[in-house]
């Protein structure tokens, strides 16, 4: 659990960062959004102690983070980072072995762990371990930075921008690799990106931050149904509507009924659901899980939640 | 590459060959000699004064490479950063010493002999090195330095683990700069009675015998080329190897 | 950047102590400790220190104290950088007329062999408020024109000292009385030498640059060449070219004429050309390849002709780049010159290397610290004009 208690960071007369405090429960992705110059990233690094606040307190399970000294801290945070910022000189398995290095880890166990996350990240310990970086696509780069940010096995993740470097394509299926560990590894990831749509797919929370000023922390639905301010409103953009269907799974709204057609899978959400009803002209679709058809869902039940947002 | 590589050894080779039995040599530069003028330096053996010539310009470049990489290090942390901007433009104010000038004025503090040509040497090699350094300890690519700060290694650490070895391709160019400048400004030091080949080059201008200039200047030109390429080939190498051929060629 | 952080933090309490400053304030105390100047009965004996008390009259030396201390608070405490500008110009000027005076107070009447030089202390405070100025114009980030008013103003304060004869007394200058002939011809000759070797280097470099560049497969071949030339060493280069000359002024009809000759000044100009011409063909190659493509294109595309386009577009585009060469090479063969004495080519190394010879040391700064001047303000004018002729390609 991560407490933000009246965070503030000033420089000279500029407060970048005004008095933000939020709680991120254990288990939960925080995503802090905004635009450039909002404070989203200094608010971030203030948590590891990159930046020092200027008043203000962390507490990191209860504990003032002012008590650790910076770089013990930081060993205990992964830390990732847009660009990835691995260490050009040293190997794949190398960079993701630093911080157990730092942590004085055994051989063995540090060796054990790298071949763990690079299983884990789809990347063959024995084929790339002891490439450099500068061999690897993006992609592959990105993802042994998220690795290495794991490596030590820290309960809190950072990342700044962590996929602001990969092209969109690449990025969905980062973000959802990202989701999965989160899933199986249980850790708290406070992420900072400019991409609404990001914080959505992402977020269990969201926090909105504007001119140092922290607009709204709320989850997607609620930061979609009830935006705080017309800047909120704003971010999530025109398309509001759409975004919250792309929150549901068809899966949720199976009505009863039979539908002519290709179906469509029931894990997916709604809005490509409607997408598929307006592009093939249906008023309704076929819904299957795992092959098996379990019912439809009608192009007027998605209008209707589309224009009337609960 | 692989030609070069053989045409360098077989210079090398010949070099090696000519220091040891230089008179095997003799039928090259007869002809450069008149009357009866001696043909091959006779006032001492080139090899012994080749090696003392390395000697000298090794000593300096290392003394002079330690203080310079101690000091980019200084001015480039928190503590000295308030040196950063003097010590730019001290560099720059130092490169435009004449090096006989800084020889000549060693002089008087230290008298004639090697130590002077030293403490030039070294003066004067600094430079190269700590711009190199400096250059290379500040255009390190942001994401990692930050990266190595957001792991949490010590500032220690960082300087040890990442920036050194990241910029240690800039600095061997800053040392590569360094050997070659003295190589050639070590004969100099001759002139103030310091046993280099200098000594052999002085020698031919004094008698008018174009045969000693020929072989000093030969044996240093040779030299500063064949050290040039090797150090070259080895920041290559290592710029392959920490993975950033491209910032290295630049 | 931890750097710019820790920059951006610090500068704040007005009272605070100057890092740069205690380094700077250390070194005055060791000055003021150390002799301010050597007196010698005559010019080649060892000299007896004269410490700050002893080398000047009761009054001068409770003056040039009190400015002392006035520099070393300065320079301790964090003041405006402009204060701290001036004051270092003014106590070194203040240094510069008292080691001149202690000169006057220090030769006994009508005593011609008695010698009188700066000590380590006028060294060191020198090189202190040195400093303290260099700090002081690095931070304050001068345009170039107020950089070269400086640079006249510094040259006019040191020849109004000069011409006004408060330093006649002291040692280099005495050095310079008996020799103030020769000293003007090396000067110029010196010149000539430095100047005329660069104005060649250009004349052939820059169509040297301008077709390495055009023609790729000779590039490399010939940048390799001069890379060698570079290394080998400037005394055997003088030497080389002793031989050939020589071949020259008795082979070719008229070569005698025009002054070529073995040794001398031919052997030593045409030395300084070759070690010039690296740098200026390298610089007009890297210029050339600067020169952004759309730029290129856009002057094809008007229809002109390659002449047009280098005339146009490519020289003046890469002229900034060619200026930096052409200031590496100016620095370089104003220091290189002197070697030439070692051949009989003249300039200030004359003076050096006689003074080396008869172990005469303010013979040798009368031929060493005219020549570093000479670098430094041809530096300093150099930079000012690239930096004049880089800035209207930026948005003003």
């Amino acid at each position: 659990m991560i407490e933000l208690k009246d965070l503030t960071k000033t420089y000279g007369d500029t407060t970048v960062v005004d008095a933000v405090s939020f709680t991120v429960e254990a288990g939960e992705i925080c995503v802090i959004v905004g635009t450039s110059g909002s404070g989203k990233t200094t608010l971030m690094r203030m948590i590891n102690r990159l930046v020092e606040p200027t008043s203000g307190q962390v507490l990191i399970d209860g504990e003032d983070t002012r008590k650790v000294a910076p770089f013990e801290l930081r060993r205990r945070i992964g830390y990732a980072i847009q660009g990835h910022g691995l260490f050009p000189h040293r190997t794949v398995g190398q960079n993701i072995g630093t911080v157990p290095g730092l942590l004085n880890w055994e051989k063995e166990r540090t060796r054990k762990r790298v071949d763990e996350l690079m299983r884990l990240f789809q990347l063959d310990p024995d084929q790339f371990r002891d490439r450099l970086p500068s061999e690897l696509s993006g992609g592959q780069q990105q993802r042994v930075g998220v690795a290495r940010a794991l490596a030590a096995e820290p309960n809190i993740l950072l990342m700044d921008e962590p996929f602001g470097a990969l092209d969109p394509v690449i990025r969905a299926k980062a973000q959802d690799d990202l989701l999965g560990i989160q899933r199986k590894f249980k850790t708290t990831i406070v992420l900072v990106t400019h991409d609404m749509e990001e914080a959505i797919h992402l977020g269990t929370r969201i926090a909105v931050m504007d001119a140092g000023q922290l607009l709204q922390y709320a989850t997607p639905e609620e930061i979609i149904a009830n935006p705080a301010t017309d800047f909120v409103a704003e971010l999530i953009g025109g398309d509001r509507p759409f975004r919250l269907l792309s929150l549901d799974r068809v899966a949720d709204h199976v009505e009863q009924g039979e539908a002519e057609g290709t179906p469509i899978e029931a894990r997916l959400s709604l809005r490509e659901a409607y997408a598929e009803c307006l592009w093939s002209g249906r008023e309704a679709l076929p819904v299957v899980d795992n092959g098996k058809t379990i019912g439809r869902i009608s192009r007027a039940e998605l209008a209707r939640k589309a224009a009337r947002p609960q | 590459m692989k030609i070069g590589l053989v045409i360098r050894l077989i210079v090398l080779a010949l070099l090696i060959a000519f220091l040891i039995s230089p008179e095997t040599f003799r039928f090259a530069f007869a002809p450069l000699v008149t009357g009866n003028q001696p043909v091959i330096y006779n006032q001492g053996s080139l090899l012994e004064i080749t090696i003392n010539h390395l000697m000298i310009v090794a000593i300096a470049v290392a003394a002079a490479t330690a203080l310079a990489v101690g000091l980019a290090i200084l001015v480039t942390r928190p503590f000295g950063a308030e040196f950063l901007p003097l010590s730019r433009s001290l560099a720059n104010i130092g490169q435009t010493f004449p090096p006989v000038a800084v020889l000549a004025l060693a002089v008087p503090i230290l008298g004639f002999g090697t130590a002077p040509t030293l403490v030039a040497l070294f003066l004067y090699g600094l430079l190269p090195i700590f711009e190199n350094t400096l250059t290379g300890l500040t255009n390190l690519p942001g994401a990692v330095t930050e990266a190595a700060r957001g792991m949490g290694m010590t500032g220690r650490q960082r300087l040890l683990r990442v920036e050194l070895p990241l910029a240690f391709p800039v600095i061997l160019a800053g040392v590569r700069l360094s050997t070659v400048i003295s190589l050639a400004t070590a004969t100099i030091g001759s002139t103030v009675a310091a046993r280099t080949l200098g000594e052999v080059i002085i020698a031919g201008l004094l008698s008018n015998n174009t045969s000693f200039v020929l072989q000093g200047g030969l044996i240093v030109g040779v030299l500063a080329v064949l050290i040039y390429d090797a150090l070259s080939a080895l920041e290559r190498f290592l710029a392959r190897r920490t993975g950033q051929s491209r910032r290295a060629a630049a | 950047m931890s750097v710019a952080e820790a920059e951006g933090g610090k500068r704040s309490s007005f009272l605070a102590f100057d890092k740069l400053g205690v380094l700077i304030a250390l070194i005055i105390v060791a000055g003021a400790l150390m002799p301010f100047t050597i007196f010698r009965a005559n010019r080649i004996v060892l000299g007896e220190g004269r410490s700050l008390i002893e080398a000047l009259d009761p009054v001068m030396t409770l003056v040039l104290c009190a400015v002392l201390i006035a520099g070393f608070v300065v320079a301790l405490w964090r003041v405006d950088t402009r204060a701290k500008l001036v004051v270092g110009f003014m106590v070194l000027a203040v240094l510069a007329i008292n080691v001149g005076l202690s000169a006057d107070y220090l030769t006994p009447e009508e005593n011609n062999f008695s010698r009188i030089s700066p000590g380590a202390g006028f060294w060191l405070l020198t090189f202190a408020f040195a400093l303290m100025v260099a700090d002081a114009l690095t931070r304050l980030r001068f345009k170039a024109w107020t950089r070269l008013g400086i640079l006249a103003a510094v040259a006019a304060a040191v020849a109004v000292l000069l011409w006004s004869g408060t330093l006649d007394n002291l040692s280099i200058l005495r050095e310079y009385a008996t020799r103030a002939d020769a000293f003007w011809q090396e000067a110029r000759m010196h010149l000539l030498l430095a100047f005329g070797a660069v104005a060649i280097a250009i004349l052939v470099g820059v169509p040297l640059g301008i077709f390495c560049y055009r023609t790729p497969s000779v590039r490399a071949a010939i940048l390799n060449v001069l890379n060698i030339v570079q290394t080998i060493p400037s005394i055997a280069l003088f030497g080389l070219l002793i031989a050939p000359l020589a071949w020259v002024a008795l082979h070719v009809p008229g070569a005698r004429a025009i002054g070529i000759s073995g040794i001398g000044t031919a052997p030593a100009l045409v030395a300084l050309f070759f070690y010039s011409l690296l740098p200026i063909v390298a610089n007009t190659v890297v210029g050339l390849q600067s020169v952004p493509e759309a730029a290129n294109d856009a002057a094809k595309g008007m229809g002109m002709t390659d002449r047009q386009r280098l005339w146009a577009v490519e020289l003046p585009l890469a002229f900034p780049v060619i200026l930096t060469g052409i200031r590496i090479v100016l620095v370089q063969d104003i220091g290189l010159a002197t070697i030439a004495a070692l051949i009989g080519g003249g300039g200030f190394g004359v003076f050096v290397f006689q003074g080396i010879g008869q172990t005469a040391m303010d013979l040798v700064l009368l031929g060493a610290v005219p020549t570093v001047a000479l670098a430094f303000a041809a530096a300093v004018v150099l930079d000012a004009i690239v930096e004049m002729v880089s800035t209207p390609e930026r948005p003003k």
